[in-house]
């Protein structure tokens, strides 16, 4: 017998947990769904939620509130993946919602916002009790201090002052009729994380992930493809520029970056450079306010 | 001044391993400072979240620009000025990756540091060298000695107020000494920093040169932990149980579950309790493949030679190393709800994957965290008290003592009504 010192890696004690995590839910919670946006954290998470069920199916299915403002390479590899799997998909449409009068557009155009109440119509229709999401703690200072295990009311609302202690690797599921439980397998995971794991598994990512040739414009500092979803205003000039995508959410507020990484390789060596964090650089919606984030979580958003 | 960074902070990888650690101290005695000075020197504070620290700080008045706004995420913690729930944070050097959990020093402060302590490998205890020990750091000590976090580092900070002085960091190492010597510490480690300053935080200061021994972060970068686990005892917990019920999969049943301590190795006679049965494991997988063996805190899923009755909360264990099959738990509890623990209480309980209902027997006595005293006349244990307690369980459990092992040896309390995590138990005995 050879010696062994029975070392794990971060990144396979990482994935341990995470696995742990999303077995854990299913074994205790009712009819769990994962949020599924074809971005890379979400990605991620599938991918662990595969491992932890092989060689059996994943037991639930997947969820994407669309809002309709979609990279189309992005919308492309959700439904390539979901086919892949044969998982079943739950789509929650922002736009439907609008057509239905469940929910307004809000002046600026961005539905970051109005998307909360259609994913809360979605759980309640479909009676899910937990719900996946791919938010990680290094993202965000309000997501900071959430739990994995992140119990929400009969309204889908977060009480950051009310959670529950989560000790060792016993996590508490019990909720009532109409409550709900959001899950974050991968709390502990940095950006710089979820790129390394990209590359070990090998895990296809969409196309936007990486540099490309894109005809943007600039504005607040951050790079904004032009397209349907949003336009240059007076003063704002288009050019070609060579970037890549660190965030993928809503096509209106959601920005590039310069960037020449495109092999995951220069990904992973510029996420470990970068100065900024991901959100402040390419994500519209947090900068409304100090606290833009906390204030969307406790009205239900993830 | 400090010296050039003994630290050469690159590109992380991958394959480096990881130490969680908790911080305990107050706001007064420079914690939130050293961890952003931690964040700061390893390159993981960013610019937007430095820009939107200072900017916050301008508006607030405040005289400096405030670290603590890094890790105080949430409104009414910037409105108040107070830290009220644990924070995780994470930075990495080549040599390893880490995760904080910052504790809050004011509020609630037991239960959170309970919370933080139970997942780390190391504790960082702050004290202000201008004020010495204080009632707060033999809470903290206590608290780690009681979580069993394995490594606890004193860090004597402000050294920089008390003009850098030898006798003032011995003093207060000694008094920490003598106090933990109560306690079971099996690695104490005492530091002389400065976090406003950076010194023996990354690299050692030029300002205390009778200090031989590393700087924070060497030390946090070298701690050795890979023996902090239990190696010897097999306890497989069962998760769930795989069966895909499918034709090309069609007698498939695995044991899926996250090793809590042992090795296992295919071939290997085991037991399972509660039943008793033995068998042998026919083989280890994952979705990469096969794996020889599988220890803390791999997730596998494991195969049995014999077709038993097997189902999620029974654990798999070697015959000859068996935990306490038992309904009768005497543990520590930490209580962490208004309405206190009392004699003939009914709570959920949960331990490894199992549940099962409790009632309180007896509350033997609380412990004053502060002079470790017993109070067997309490009779009951409040929000943030610690005391001993003896429980009966409906279903018995598969104990070990905490000591022995922290996930087979902890569990959590639930009140049945609201819901609510109300308390954590580590056992003492088990009959």
């Amino acid at each position: 017998m050879t010696f062994h010192d029975y070392q794990l890696t971060q990144i396979d004690i990482l994935e341990s947990e995470s696995i742990h995590i999303i077995r854990e839910v299913t074994a205790e919670l009712e009819r769990p769904a994962l949020l599924f946006s074809g971005g890379k954290d979400s990605i991620v998470m599938l991918r662990l939620a595969e491992k932890a069920f092989w060689p059996a199916p994943i037991p639930f299915p997947v969820m994407h509130v669309d809002t309709g403002h979609n990279f189309p390479e992005v919308l492309d590899f959700r439904d390539r993946r979901v086919a892949e799997l044969g998982v079943n998909l739950v789509v929650a449409s922002v736009q439907d919602a609008i057509d239905r009068g469940v929910v307004r557009e809000e002046p600026n155009g961005s539905r970051n916002r109005i998307q909360t109440p259609v994913l809360l119509e979605a759980v309640e229709k479909n009676r899910f009790t937990a719900l996946f999401g791919g938010a990680r703690r290094d993202e965000e200072k309000a997501r900071a201090k959430e739990r994995v295990f992140s119990f929400r009311d009969e309204f889908g609302q977060w009480d950051p002052k009310d959670q529950r202690p989560e000790l060792w690797n016993l996590y508490n599921g019990r909720i009532h009729l109409g409550e709900s439980i959001r899950i974050f397998p991968l709390s502990n995971w940095t950006e710089l994380d979820v790129w390394q794991y990209i590359a070990r598994e090998r895990i296809e990512v969409p196309s936007i992930y990486y540099a490309h040739e894109r005809e943007v414009f600039s504005r607040d500092g951050m790079l904004f493809a032009n397209n349907e979803f949003c336009r240059p205003r007076d003063g704002e000039d288009t050019f070609i520029g060579k970037v890549r995508y660190r965030t993928v959410g809503d096509a209106t507020l959601t920005a590039a970056v310069g960037s020449d990484a495109d092999t995951i390789e220069k990904i992973i060596e510029e996420v470990a450079a970068t100065r900024l964090t991901e959100r402040g650089a390419t994500r519209g919606d947090d900068r409304v306010s100090e606290a833009a984030m906390e204030d969307r979580k406790k009205e239900g958003y993830f | 001044m400090t010296a050039a960074p003994e630290t050469t902070l690159v590109e992380p990888s991958a394959n480096m391993d990881l130490l969680r650690f908790a911080t305990a101290g107050s706001v007064d005695d420079g914690k939130s400072t050293l961890i952003g000075r931690l964040l700061f020197d390893s390159k993981s504070i960013f610019t937007d979240q430095l820009e939107s620290v200072e900017r916050t700080s301008q508006e607030r008045g405040d005289e400096y620009t405030n670290l603590a706004l890094l890790t105080d995420g949430l409104r009414a913690e910037r409105e108040q000025g107070i830290t009220i729930d644990v924070a995780y944070r994470y930075f990495a050097t080549p040599r390893r990756k880490f995760i904080i959990a910052d504790t809050p020093g004011h509020i609630q402060y037991t239960r959170n540091m309970v919370t933080g302590a139970s997942t780390a490998d190391l504790a960082i205890v702050l004290v202000d060298a201008r004020k010495g020990l204080v009632e707060q750091s033999r809470r903290h000590a206590f608290i780690v000695s009681l979580l069993r976090v394995p490594h606890l580092v004193l860090a004597v900070n402000k050294m920089d107020l008390v003009d850098w002085s030898e006798e003032v960091f011995e003093q207060i190492s000694h008094d920490f000494t003598n106090f933990a010597s109560k306690l079971d510490i099996p690695d104490l480690t005492a530091v002389p920093i400065s976090a406003l300053l950076g010194d023996n935080i990354v690299s050692r200061s030029e300002n205390m040169p009778w200090y031989d021994g590393p700087s924070l972060l060497h030390h946090l970068e070298h701690v050795h932990h890979a023996s902090d686990r239990n190696l010897v005892d097999v306890r497989f917990p069962v998760q769930y149980v795989i069966r895909p019920q499918s034709t090309q999969h069609a007698d498939y049943r695995g044991y899926a579950g996250q090793v809590a301590g042992g090795v296992l190795k295919k071939g290997d006679e085991v037991m399972v309790l509660p039943s008793g049965l033995t068998t042998r494991i026919a083989g280890i997988e994952t979705a990469d493949g096969p794996v020889a063996e599988a220890y803390a805190p791999m997730s596998v899923t494991v195969r049995l030679e014999d077709e038993l009755d097997v189902s999620r909360g029974d654990m798999i264990c070697r015959p000859h190393n068996q935990p306490c099959v038992a309904q009768d738990i005497d543990a520590m509890v930490c209580w962490m709800t208004d309405a206190p623990l009392v004699p003939g209480q009914k709570l959920a309980i949960k331990h490894t994957t199992r549940s099962a209902r409790t009632v309180v027997k007896d509350v033997q006595y609380r412990l004053d965290v502060n002079s470790l005293h017993r109070d067997e006349g309490a009779g009951e244990l409040g929000l943030n008290d610690v005391g001993r307690v003896r429980l009966r369980t409906t279903a018995p459990l598969l104990a070990d003592e905490y000591r022995r092992n922290r996930i087979t040896g902890g569990f959590i309390l639930v009140d049945e009504s609201t819901n609510r995590t109300v308390g954590a138990g580590m056992i003492t005995g088990a009959s």
